[in-house]
């Protein structure tokens, strides 16, 4: 860089340490800072919210489907799962949102507008009207009763799903954040493939007789998260390495290597329901884990001024490389 | 919906609907959002080649708009002890050290071996003989140059919110809370304010932030009370070297133009300006500064852009991504049988 940062601030930045000893292998990224301190405010949210609500409401979303398909279908079993899972995991997400906020008595605020410039917005009113069909769809899966109003409402909720899964990779996406921005290309998919692994591993729990469908989710979902994250890990370069380290490192391994058992075990233990259903579990646990592995990633990129200048630089230098 | 409109293409050439402002070069973010008649777009103009550190400004600001002490914290980096711009700092001096020209002290001076007492007998007066050093700096390894100086400098720098043309914290906001004035510049209506704390990552500055015992975002209004009664915001009331001008754009554009031109002149090669530039990754800063070195240094992204304009791409992903979630899950259905 050609281009000195204050002396004081760059002697403390820990990264920084080893210059003047021996040639590292790889050239580190030298950067100016104040002080080390980051350049963005990193996110207020609280990672069991916002990073419960993101597993959450792609689970609500996904189940929501396969309710809807194994109603179709005539698998009142598997319906009743799913339909449950989409209704209480769309609660737990709504209950999420709303905790997080700063004034949560404050949230009907949220009604007052509806802007396409604000995913939470659209996902507001999305959410608002999927919790409610999923939560009619399930009283009248668990009970019985009402079915016309049931077939309803769980088709609704059908319809909302997919996007109730996939808005998510918008909201984080469009932030300053960098190890969420850059990602804005892959997110979307990586939540949707996430969501069906999830909800896929969820209607395992179904009688294998029913369960067929859910397992083609949660494999095909498995196997697509694994591929849209590696393809925005290769992508992104510099930005992904905080999914790489520190927490969102270990909860992103922790995630990949619980979603590969599962989706192994989903395949193998085809033929017994308690197979399949720890297989299932697996594959929960392992979109939980990327999902809170992305949001601790995110806030890690947020706290190192690295992520923001040496991505920024490059693509000052690169437009000035292009001018001349 | 008008709802992307504030977002130009060409935010340099758009025009003014109602023609009040309208000069080449400044987009009417006012006028954009459905203003009739307003007033020209105001900001604010922060010369830190006269920044002397006194912090009035951020005093200033936190009289006038009530805003809470925080942590009487020392940083101990410098004397820079406000840290950054957030809830409770609107307005946020910078303090840097560097080993360049400019100044007549080093840093990073080892003083172990000075005899503090010896010092205190001496008394405050450095004698003639030593007046190249202070009394605690031991000889520099560097002379002096010819004119006295060493190789040091101070740099001091009034941050504050940019009021951006394309305001990210005022695009993610999902409640209406943050909005556009009639001066141009960005606003948070607290009593609207739900703090879902969605504008505080959206911000590309790192400006705006969540008061922890109140739980909403707060940042800089612009003194938007004080310009509705035709008073200049406080911090620029009350800067004593004229470091931070507030004024209509276009005119600080113009002014901050012929002070660049002046420095450059007088062989100040650093000298820059910051958020001057109306194509920039925001569609320039309703407040801009003119620095002495890279903007990373004083804690400023080099490039920042507002997401937004990625938005629509984003939602023709999440378009896809959620179809492809559909159409996986009917053909799950249609490929498998029900067994037995
Ligand atoms: S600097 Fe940040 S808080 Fe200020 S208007 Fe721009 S995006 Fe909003």
């Amino acid at each position: 860089m050609n281009h000195r940062s204050p002396d004081a601030p760059s002697d403390r930045a820990p990264r920084r340490r080893r210059r003047g000893g021996e040639q590292p292998m790889v050239p580190r990224a030298e950067f100016g800072s104040y002080y080390g301190k980051p350049i963005l405010n990193p996110p207020v949210w609280a990672a069991a919210d916002v990073g419960g609500y993101l597993f959450f409401g792609g689970l609500a979303g996904a189940s929501a489907v396969i309710a809807a398909g194994a109603r179709l279908t005539g698998r009142p079993r598997l319906a009743r799962i799913s339909a449950t899972g989409a209704a209480g995991a769309g609660l737990v997400s709504f209950a999420a949102l709303i905790h997080d906020l700063g004034r949560p008595d404050r949230f009907l605020n949220m009604l007052r507008v509806l802007k396409p410039t604000s995913p939470m917005s659209v996902g507001t009113w999305v959410l608002g009207p999927f919790v409610p069909l999923a939560g009619v769809a399930a009283a009248s899966a668990l009970t019985g009763r009402f079915r016309w109003l049931g077939s309803l409402a769980g088709t609704g909720a059908a319809v909302l799903g997919p996007a109730v899964s996939a808005y998510t990779g918008a909201l984080i996406a469009n932030t300053a954040v960098p190890a969420w921005h850059d990602a804005h290309r892959e997110l979307p998919f990586v939540f949707t493939a996430s969501s069906a692994a999830a909800a896929g591993g969820l209607g395992l729990f179904a009688p294998t007789a029913e369960s067929a469908p859910a397992r083609v989710l949660a494999v095909a979902g498995a196997g697509g998260e694994l591929l849209a994250f590696e393809r925005m890990r290769h992508r992104m370069g510099l930005t992904a390495e905080p999914y790489g380290s520190g927490r969102a490192g270990r909860l992103i391994k922790a995630g990949t290597a619980l979603s590969v058992a599962g989706a192994l075990g989903a395949v193998l233990g085809r033929r017994s329901r308690l197979a399949s259903a720890a297989s299932g579990a697996a594959l929960l646990a392992a979109s939980l884990c990327t999902r809170l592995g992305i949001f601790h990633g995110g806030v890690a990129s947020a706290e190192d001024p690295k992520y923001t200048v040496v991505p920024q630089r490059e693509r000052l230098r690169a437009a000035a490389d292009d001018d001349s | 919906m008008t709802l992307f409109s504030h977002h130009p293409n060409d935010p340099a050439g758009s025009a003014d609907p109602a023609g009040s402002v309208g000069s080449v070069g400044s987009a009417d973010p006012a006028g954009a959002v459905g203003y009739g008649e307003h007033p020209p777009r105001m900001g604010f103009f922060t010369d830190t080649s006269v920044c002397i550190g006194c912090k009035a400004c951020e005093v200033a600001c936190k009289e006038w708009n009530a805003v809470p002490a925080d942590a009487l914290d020392l940083t101990g980096m410098s004397y820079d002890n406000t840290g950054g711009l957030g809830a409770d700092n609107w307005r946020h001096v910078a303090f840097i050290e560097q080993r360049r020209p400019l100044g007549s002290a080093r840093t990073g001076v080892s003083h172990d071996d000075v005899d503090v007492l010896a010092l205190a007998e001496q008394g405050s007066g450095t004698p003639p003989e030593q007046a190249p050093m202070t009394p605690t700096s031991p000889p520099t390894d560097r002379p002096p140059q010819p004119d006295g100086r060493t190789e040091l400098r101070w740099l001091m720098a009034s941050d504050v919110c940019k009021h951006c043309t394309e305001a990210a914290c005022l695009d993610v906001c999902p409640t209406g809370s943050l909005f556009r004035t009639e001066f141009g510049t960005v606003v948070v209506q607290e009593d609207i304010c739900n703090g879902c704390g969605y504008c505080i990552p959206a911000c590309p500055y790192g400006v705006i932030d969540q008061r922890k015992d109140d739980g909403r975002a707060w940042k800089c209004t612009m003194c938007y009370d004080r310009l509705g009664a035709g008073m200049e915001p406080a911090c620029a009331k009350a800067c004593p070297t004229d470091s931070i001008q507030y004024g209509p754009l276009d005119e600080l554009r113009e002014r901050a133009d012929a002070r660049l031109a002046t420095l450059h002149d007088a062989g100040v090669d650093d000298a820059r300006l910051y958020g001057r530039d109306p194509t920039d990754g925001v569609g320039g800063d309703g407040a801009f500064f003119l620095l002495l070195d890279e903007p990373e240094t004083y804690g400023l992204p080099p490039d920042p852009i507002v997401t937004t304009r990625d938005l629509p791409s984003m939602w023709r992903r999440v378009g896809l991504a959620a179809g492809a979630l559909a159409a996986a899950a009917v053909a799950a259905f249609v490929t498998t049988r029900r067994s037995r």
